[in-house]
Order: C-alpha cells, then sequence, then structure tokens
C-alpha cells in the first residue's frame, strides 16, 4: 500500500509538469500584452522597461522554470511565513506572484476569496451527499416502485438542467415574485449577531440548495446503481440465512459494501466544488474563487489565472490519487502490488 | 407467380420473420417511455428551429424600439426583448446555433475518441502513451482552460474568419478537444476484449489487412458505446456552449445561442422574466431528451437486456 501511493505520487510529479506547462504555454502562446490596458500616452520605452521587469524578455523556458520555481518553492514559503511566522532563508525579500490588475500578491487574493467558495460550494456538496445516500438505498432497495420511478425521473432532470438555469428559475420564484431570499449574495456581511445569522442564512439558502441539488441527482443515480449490484450477490444471501433483519441486512451488510465506488466518486467529485464555483457564483453574485477566476480572465490579469487554473489541476490530481488510495483502503480485495 | 408465391409462404424462412440486428435495437428502443418520448422532443426541436424561420419569418435582429419588453402577442408569441428584437425568432435562430456547436462539437470529441481508443486498443506500443495522454487531459481544468483559451485566442481568429465565424469555430473545437477522453476510454476496453475474439483471430488467418480488420470486423462491435457517447456528447456540448455564453465569453452579443440568450435576459430577471425562462427551458428539454436517448440507447444496444 505505502509502496503504491508513493509511486502514485511519484507519477503525479510529471503530470503536474506537463499541466503546468500546458497551462503555461497556452498563456504564453496567445497573443496578449500586460501593457496593452495603459493609457496611450505612456510611451514604448517606457511600455518596454514594463516588460523587462515583468520579465517577459526572457526566453520560454526560462520564464517556465522562473514560474514553477515561484510556484512550487517561494510562494509555500511566503505562506509558512505569513501564516507561522516561520522563515526560512530571506522572507522579506522574496519575490511574490503579483497580480496585474490589482498589484497585490495573489495568494493574498486566493486567500481571501476561499472562505466564501468552501462555505457555499462546500456546503452544497455536503448537502447533495446527506440528500443522495437516503434516495440511493430507498429507489434501489424498492427498484421499479412509485418511488424509485419519481427519484429517477427528478435526477434525471436534476443532472440535465444546468445549474446557471435552475439558479435563474430559483432567483425569478423565490427573489422576485415571493421576495423571500436576496437576489444577490451580500459577502460584506459579517455574522456578529442573531440577526445577521438569519440573513447570512437565508442568503446561502438559494445557491447552496441549488446547487446541493445537482450534485445529489448525479450521486443518487450512482448510489443506486450500486447497491443494485451488490443486492443480489451471495453474501446478502448469507445474511439473510443467517436470520439478520432485512434493517441490519441493508443498512449494514449492502450498504458498507455499496458505499466504496461511490465514496471514490465523492472524493473524485470535490475539485469540481472550484472549477463548479465558477458558474453557481457567477448567478448569485458570490465573490469566490470562481468569480475571482472570471474577474482575471475578464482582465487578462495573466499570473492570477495561470495561478488559479494551476491550483484547480494540482485539486483534480491530488484528488484523483486520494480516491485511489481510499478505494484501496476500503475495499481489501485491490491489491496494488 | 402465384404457385411460387404459395411455396414461399409455407417454406421455413417466410414463417420465420427475417430479424435484423437494428429492427431488434429499434424494437428494444420502443419499449424505453423516456427514449421514445425523448426522441420525439428532441426530433421536434430539431425541426423546430430549422423549419420554424420560414413560418415565423420575422427577422431575429431585427430592432424596434417602439416594442420594448413587450408581453406574448400574436405577432411575437414569446414577447418581445428590451430593445424589441423578437423573442420567438431569437431562440430559433439561437437553437440553430446552440444545436449546430452540440452536434459539430460531438462529432470531433467523438472521432479523436474512437480514433485514440483504437489506436491505444490496438497497437501496444501505443497504448501506454495514448492512455497516458488521456490521463492527462482527464486531469486538465477544463471549464477555466476553456474560458482561457477563447479570451486569448478571440481576436485572433475573429480578424481570420469573421466575428462569428471565428467564435463559433474556436467554440466548436475547443469543446471537441476537451471531450474525448471518456470515447477513448471505453473504446480502447472494448477493443481490448474484441481484439481476442476468435472471429478477428479467423480474419487475420484468412489474410485480411489490419486496417480491414479495423474497419469491417472491430468498428461495427464498438458501435454501441460510440452511439451511446455520440448522445452523452451532444448533451455535454449544448451545456458546455450555454455555460460559456452564460459566463459572457461565448459569442458576442448580437448572435444568439440559448446561453448567450440566457446571459443577455438574466440583467432583465425582473422586468422580463420570460427572456430567461425560454432558453434556458429550451437548453434544458434538449439535454434531457438527449440524455434519455442515450439511456434508452444503451439498454436497446446491450444485447443481454434486450428481449426483456
Amino acid at each position: 500500500m505505502i509502496n503504491y501511493i508513493i509511486r502514485r505520487l511519484l507519477l503525479a510529479i510529471p503530470t503536474l509538469l506537463v499541466i503546468s506547462f500546458i497551462i503555461f504555454a497556452i498563456l504564453d502562446l496567445a497573443p496578449n500584452d500586460p501593457t496593452g490596458n495603459l493609457p496611450m500616452t505612456v510611451p514604448p520605452e517606457v511600455r518596454e522597461k514594463i516588460r523587462v521587469s515583468l520579465g517577459l524578455d526572457q526566453p520560454m523556458h526560462i520564464r517556465f522554470g522562473m514560474w514553477l520555481n515561484q510556484f512550487f518553492v517561494n510562494e509555500p514559503l511566503n505562506i509558512l511565513h505569513e501564516a507561522f511566522g516561520i522563515s526560512i532563508g530571506d522572507a522579506e525579500e522574496r519575490t511574490r506572484i503579483l497580480s496585474w490588475s490589482t498589484r497585490s500578491p495573489v495568494v493574498d487574493l486566493i486567500i481571501q476569496r476561499t472562505p466564501q467558495t468552501l462555505w457555499v460550494v462546500g456546503l452544497s456538496y455536503l448537502f447533495g451527499i446527506l440528500i443522495a445516500i437516503p434516495i440511493g438505498i430507498v429507489s434501489a432497495y424498492k427498484q421499479y416502485s412509485w418511488f424509485d420511478q419519481v427519484g429517477t425521473f427528478v435526477s434525471m432532470v436534476g443532472f440535465s438542467v444546468p445549474t446557471f438555469f435552475t439558479g435563474m428559475v430559483a432567483i425569478i420564484i423565490f427573489s422576485v415574485q415571493l421576495k423571500w431570499f436576496p437576489m444577490i449574495y451580500d459577502t460584506t456581511l459579517s455574522v456578529d449577531s442573531w440577526q445577521n445569522f438569519v440573513t447570512q442564512v437565508k442568503q446561502m439558502i438559494m445557491p447552496v440548495s441549488v446547487l446541493a441539488l445537482y450534485n445529489a441527482s448525479q450521486l443518487s443515480r450512482f448510489m443506486r446503481a450500486s447497491i443494485l449490484d451488490n443486492l443480489n450477490l451471495d453474501y446478502v444471501r448469507t445474511a439473510r440465512a443467517k436470520g439478520r433483519s432485512e434493517k441490519v441486512v441493508l443498512l449494514i451488510h449492502v450498504l458498507r459494501n455499496s458505499l466504496i465506488p461511490v465514496v471514490t466518486l465523492i472524493a473524485l467529485g470535490i475539485p469540481t466544488i472550484f472549477s463548479g464555483a465558477i458558474i453557481t457564483e457567477q448567478i448569485f453574485r458570490v465573490n469566490g474563487l470562481g468569480q475571482l477566476l472570471i474577474i482575471a480572465i475578464e482582465g487578462a490579469d495573466i499570473p492570477l489565472v495561470q495561478t488559479l487554473t494551476f491550483l484547480f489541476a494540482i485539486l483534480i490530481v491530488l484528488f484523483n490519487l486520494i480516491a485511489d488510495v481510499v478505494y484501496g483502503i476500503l475495499d481489501p480485495r485491490i491489491r496494488y502490488d | 407467380m402465384t404457385e411460387i408465391r404459395t411455396t414461399e409462404e409455407f417454406s421455413p424462412q417466410a414463417v420465420t420473420k427475417h430479424r435484423s440486428l437494428w429492427g431488434d435495437v429499434w424494437r428494444q428502443f420502443r419499449k424505453h417511455k423516456g427514449a421514445l418520448t425523448g426522441m420525439f422532443v428532441f426530433a421536434f426541436i430539431t425541426l423546430a428551429v430549422f423549419i420554424g424561420p420560414y413560418i415565423h419569418n420575422i427577422d431575429p435582429s431585427a430592432i424596434d424600439f417602439k416594442k420594448r419588453n413587450l408581453s406574448p402577442t400574436l405577432s411575437h408569441p414569446l414577447g418581445t426583448d428590451n430593445i424589441g428584437h423578437d423573442t420567438l425568432a431569437q431562440m430559433l435562430a439561437g437553437g440553430q446555433v446552440s444545436l449546430a456547436v452540440g452536434f459539430l462539437a460531438m462529432l470531433i470529441a467523438l472521432l479523436l475518441g474512437t480514433m485514440i481508443g483504437i489506436l491505444a486498443g490496438f497497437i501496444k506500443s501505443l497504448d501506454g502513451p495514448l492512455m497516458r495522454l488521456t490521463d492527462l487531459f482527464l486531469a486538465l481544468p477544463i471549464l477555466p482552460l476553456l474560458l482561457v483559451i477563447i479570451l486569448l485566442f478571440r481576436d485572433t481568429l475573429r480578424t481570420l474568419y469573421g466575428p462569428e465565424a471565428g467564435i463559433f469555430l474556436l467554440i466548436v473545437f475547443v469543446i471537441g478537444i476537451t471531450s474525448w477522453m471518456h470515447t477513448a476510454r471505453i473504446v480502447r476496453s472494448d477493443v481490448l476484449g474484441i481484439k481476442e475474439r476468435e472471429f478477428v483471430t479467423a480474419a487475420y488467418s484468412i489474410g485480411t489487412r489490419k486496417n480491414r480488420i479495423i474497419f469491417r470486423h472491430i468498428l461495427p462491435n464498438i458501435l454501441s458505446p460510440i452511439m451511446v457517447s455520440a448522445t452523452l456528447g451532444i448533451a455535454n456540448a449544448i451545456i458546455t456552449e450555454s455555460a460559456l455564453s452564460f459566463l459572457g465569453l461565448g459569442f458576442p452579443p448580437d448572435f444568439p445561442t440559448w446561453g448567450r440568450l440566457l446571459y443577455d435576459g438574466a440583467n432583465f430577471i425582473q422586468i422580463t422574466p420570460s427572456r430567461v425562462i425560454w432558453p434556458g427551458l429550451f437548453i434544458a428539454l434538449t439535454v434531457l431528451s438527449v440524455n434519455y436517448i442515450g439511456d434508452g440507447l444503451r439498454d436497446a444496444l446491450d444485447p443481454r437486456l434486450r428481449g426483456r
């Protein structure tokens, strides 16, 4: 097992290197100019100096090396220095990735935006799981019952209808017509009193439930299929023959085994919390990571786009690895050596 | 003549009616209520979008400021928007683009996926590298990358092919080359199983050349997963296109697609909610019907399920 994890970790390094190179190359090959947004009065010599100061006169492979060094060595050390006060080397003088449009360190921007994304999108993922598992269990156990039929239809609709439409419909019904919830997510709200807490919950209900339903519809189909696969296996018959009650058979014997693939799926889906946030945050105007990316893309803020995209890539690779390892731990039939 | 017919009627071949493979598939497909409904809805939407403009012949880009934000009337069945565009005409025009994007992007993804899957499954030395490539693509953060690519290459293509065709080509192309991975994986695993079967060995033994084995013997046998991923591909491409347009990074404003109409309508959600409802409803219906067709096809093409 340890061998396997180490092997996978080693394999993840070239994958990440190639991905970071792809992202770097796409942004580099594209025709764009960081001085393009400056006023027309700035003379060409000054523009050239700005470009040199940004390191844009170096050949591509050197800039790629510098970027990697910055991302994997300097920035983590900076975070260590700021968060825990541990300084390795010359902490004050170390360079930081700066956003072109706001001139502030990219890492700080990301740290500012992460809590909103985690709260809204993370919670919706959690609720999605909590809804999906019981629905999956019941509709598999009562296959072809009315509950199953309705559940299957609703989940089919749930994952076919894009969140930007369900979100809009929710806004029309609950904000415009009924005026129950606010239309725009107020991120300046700080929860310091009971009333503010209620407002916070109110504004979170719509985004969280829209996304939770979307996540639940995908997971519940998977959960149902996984339980159906297990229900006809020999060990279930054995458990029944031993005189176990149906509840124990279903909720202990079958559920534990059917959760194995579902848990991996859940782990694989965690990175989509962040990339899925792009659309949800745009609908409800939540200023999380997704919105940061959109703003950066619209403003052609290359360092910020690069860092965010690469962070998403790292998350995907990391959770792929975690999913594989978890599968190996949960299912003793899988042997990696 | 009559004599021949009578002998035919009593011969055993005439009694057992000939059943073709596709006949069987169709018979099973018809039993799946959702798939059948999905097929009718999808056919209806496609027909409406392509024939509709000949019946409802208002120019979608015609602007009439006197008729702003109208609710549905006889001449404007779905009302008008804030600068007097006819919403129905825009919906039809937008549907043409959205469906075309979905279909073409699916074709690119399918072609790439099938080719890579067959090569990886059939040629051993290519298996490793191609599957690593597939894993690599699966690890890419697709949506952010799509946004970045479109942002960066939009202007170049716009000058090359004109504003509309340029963006269209770019969007079709980037969606196509970022969604072939699942097809490739399924095709590869099917090819790996089929190439060891006896009929392929038999074909080799009579001296069939490799490319003929691929096209004559292997390809027809992996057609069912390819068809299922084609339906999923259309759904995925339509959703991706409308998501891109919804984020404001798809087609230009004067060029209606369902996603773009939804995005434009979102700002007027309090005045004319129907501008959000219609495009969204049509995206949802199309994707839902295509997904149901895919579901039905999967059941119909699986010989273990057929005939139940």
